[in-house]
């Protein structure tokens, strides 16, 4: 029988991934394998036409620069986006898409670049850096472990639910003490790390998402997840 | 001049330092407190000025083609040689050689200085000439994204008084030149045929090697295999044997030919640079190598995506062990990310054998995704080094491993075999 296809696409690979954030896409493929599916990476750049059926949706983080290029494009697709999330279909953008799908970036530089709105969040360039390794805390998800690096703050409008909490680190912002935001099965975060492979949890429930969303049920197999268990472990202790 | 009293009692300090053995950075530090302006006097007298190499990859080891290649030439050659490559270190190096008075015996001084060390340095002393390497995706959690690591660099080349050398084939440091009103510049490069074994950081995910136009380089590589490289200079081909291993190394001695033309110009003996080429090392750490138990042992550093890539493009694993070893340390990095940019898909067919280091797990889980087996994970470095040695008896061996965790691995290998001392 051949193997239930699920299929990833990947937002800008070629101006929005400076940061390991190949790690993310790395876990969704590998673990879909291991759940014994097949994953069917698509990647969207600049220019690209957008395919008409995803399920699972994953961008990552870029210069500053990178973000002024592919922002008129984002704009151009933001509508189909917003449709999958209300779709529920399950996202994670990490940093500078993380902004990007807010409301707006207005950039230290006074610049305003307008955001796609899937996330009610707005978001002020600033002069000092978030940097280093930080814990967050949600109910769904427990500890989530990574790294941030950003010098963006943001910050939460009124329909906005944070991913989580933080405990060690900043996360959103120098003061609110939150970290990401979520809407319906959408993850903006400004963890790297990268994120999926040290949360495996979250990483798993994209993946059970997009599958029961897909087929109805989703596979019995077990994943080892020892090398993770000790690295987060290890990980949780270092300094900042 | 500096004052006598400050030179000697930096002398005095470094001397206590060497003693208690490391720290080749501190004595410069005393010195920097006394007086700040210890540096500036003293190099400020060389006939042939100041010379700055900076980038992410490769300045220890095209630092030493350079120093080579100059004194070949004739000329007597301050460096900072100890891989301290911050200004304090460049203090702690002056300190070793100059005389009681203040006195230093060089004719040029050629430094590797780190990207936002040598900023600061160039304010104070405005190298007459500056050789940038690359830009990679190393160190943001220090200096945050690649983009601002570029205008260091870019301001390293603007106080530069008469040539800068860049590499061609790197975007962000080719670019440099629209940003240069005053100075010469010269480049490096790649032959076409050669250019897509070196990706970049921007082609690295995005697949193809785009060829567009580029502007001449004096210094080309146009051809490369195990101990043989050809060059194009000026024009003319050359070829010569080499010492480096490591395909990085060997675009970066087209870099260190490229500056010495820049710095000698018609003075120059051609016949002398390739055959000084040829005798060259790497430095410490880049493809160095050991023996153990009578079986070769290779410690090859790594730092950054690039370089891992690279590293494991030029070292094939056929017939060795291969141990890795990462650490988080300050110096190291402290953010596991770049590890997801590496591709580790080449040691899956003969597996690692020892994973070890302060990130050691994160490395295990690395290495799970790429589907690679692991022998035996030990975070402690010195009973990881004993397990590897011991398993592997009769193999060849390599370590790759990241720069606190390669300070500690030699300090242990210097307790079994011969280790060149780094003062």
């Amino acid at each position: 029988m051949s193997k239930q296809i699920v299929t990833i696409l990947q937002l800008y690979p070629n101006d929005m991934n400076i940061y390991g954030d190949h790690g993310n896409l790395l876990v969704l493929q590998r673990r879909l394998e291991w759940y014994g599916y097949q994953p069917k990476v698509i990647t969207y750049n600049l220019g690209d036409d957008l395919p008409t059926d995803v399920d699972i949706i994953i961008g990552g983080g870029g210069q500053d620069s990178g973000q002024e290029k592919i922002h008129a494009d984002l704009l151009k697709i933001g509508p189909q986006l917003k449709k999958w999330a209300d779709d529920d279909v399950p996202m994670l953008v990490v940093c500078g898409l993380y902004q990007l799908f807010g409301k707006f970036f207005k950039t230290s530089d006074e610049k305003t670049l307008e955001g796609i709105g899937i996330l009610d969040i707005e978001t002020f360039g600033t002069n000092e850096r978030l940097i280093g390794n930080i814990v967050t805390h949600s109910e769904e998800f427990g500890d989530i472990i990574g790294y941030e690096n950003h010098s963006g703050q943001t910050y939460l409008g009124k329909t906005a639910t944070p991913f989580a909490k933080t405990i060690k680190g900043a996360g959103n912002n120098s003061s609110d003490g939150h970290e990401g935001a979520r809407y319906r099965n959408v993850f903006g975060t400004y963890l790297h790390g990268s994120i999926l492979p040290k949360n495996p949890k979250l990483a798993d429930f994209l993946i059970h998402t997009a599958v029961t969303k897909r087929y109805g049920e989703f596979s019995t197999d077990l994943i080892d997840d020892l090398f993770v268990g000790l690295a987060r472990d290890i990980a949780k202790d270092r300094p900042r | 001049m500096p004052h006598p009293f400050v030179v000697i009692f930096g002398k005095a300090v470094r001397y206590a330092m060497r003693l208690r053995g490391g720290g080749s950075a501190l004595p410069g530090l005393f010195v920097e407190k006394i007086d700040p302006d210890f540096i500036k006097k003293t190099l400020s007298t060389l006939p042939k000025g100041v010379v700055v190499i900076s980038g992410t990859n490769g300045k220890t080891t095209t630092t030493k083609m350079v120093v080579a290649l100059l004194e070949a030439q004739g000329l007597k050659v301050f460096t900072n040689r100890t891989g301290s490559n911050f200004t304090r270190g460049v203090a702690a190096a002056l300190l070793g050689d100059i005389d009681i008075k203040g006195h230093l015996d060089a004719d040029i001084a050629v430094l590797e200085l780190d990207e936002a060390h040598a900023v600061k340095f160039v304010q104070t002393i405005p190298p007459r000439y500056s050789l940038i390497l690359n830009v990679m995706r190393d160190q943001l959690d220090r200096f945050g994204e690649i983009d601002s690591t570029a205008k260091m660099l870019t301001k390293i080349a603007q106080a530069t008084t008469d040539t800068v050398v860049l590499n061609r084939e790197d975007r962000r440091v080719a670019n440099i030149k629209e940003l240069l009103a005053n100075q010469k510049v010269d480049f490096f490069g790649l032959s076409d045929e050669l250019l897509a074994t070196f990706p970049s950081d921007d082609d690295m995910r995005g697949g193809t090697v785009k060829k567009t136009k580029r502007p001449d380089a004096t210094v080309v590589l146009t051809a490369y295999n195990k101990d043989q490289a050809t060059y194009s200079i000026d024009g003319h081909r050359v070829s010569t044997s080499l010492k480096l291993n490591g395909i990085y190394n060997v675009f970066n001695s087209a870099a260190a030919i490229a500056l010495t033309y820049a710095i000698l110009d018609k003075d120059i003996d051609a016949s002398k640079v390739l055959s000084t080429m040829s005798t060259v090392t790497p430095a410490f750490g880049r493809g160095e190598q050991l023996e153990v138990g009578g079986q070769p042992l290779e410690l090859v550093l790594v730092k950054n995506p690039s370089g891992f890539r690279l590293g494991l493009q030029s070292f094939p694993p056929t017939g060795y062990a291969t141990m890795i070893a990462i650490n988080d340390n300050y110096a190291d990095g402290r953010d596991m990310s770049w590890l997801w940019d590496v591709d580790f898909t080449s040691l899956a067919q003969q597996g690692v054998s020892e994973v070890s280091g302060i990130r050691a797990y994160d490395m295990a889980l690395r290495l799970q995704y790429d589907e690679v087996a692991i022998t035996h994970i030990e975070p402690e470095l010195a009973l990881a080094l004993r397990q590897f040695i011991t398993v592997n008896k009769d193999t060849p061996k390599r370590i790759y491993c990241t720069y606190t965790a390669m300070l500690t691995l030699r300090k242990e290998l210097s307790k079994i075999t011969d280790v060149e001392v780094i003062s």
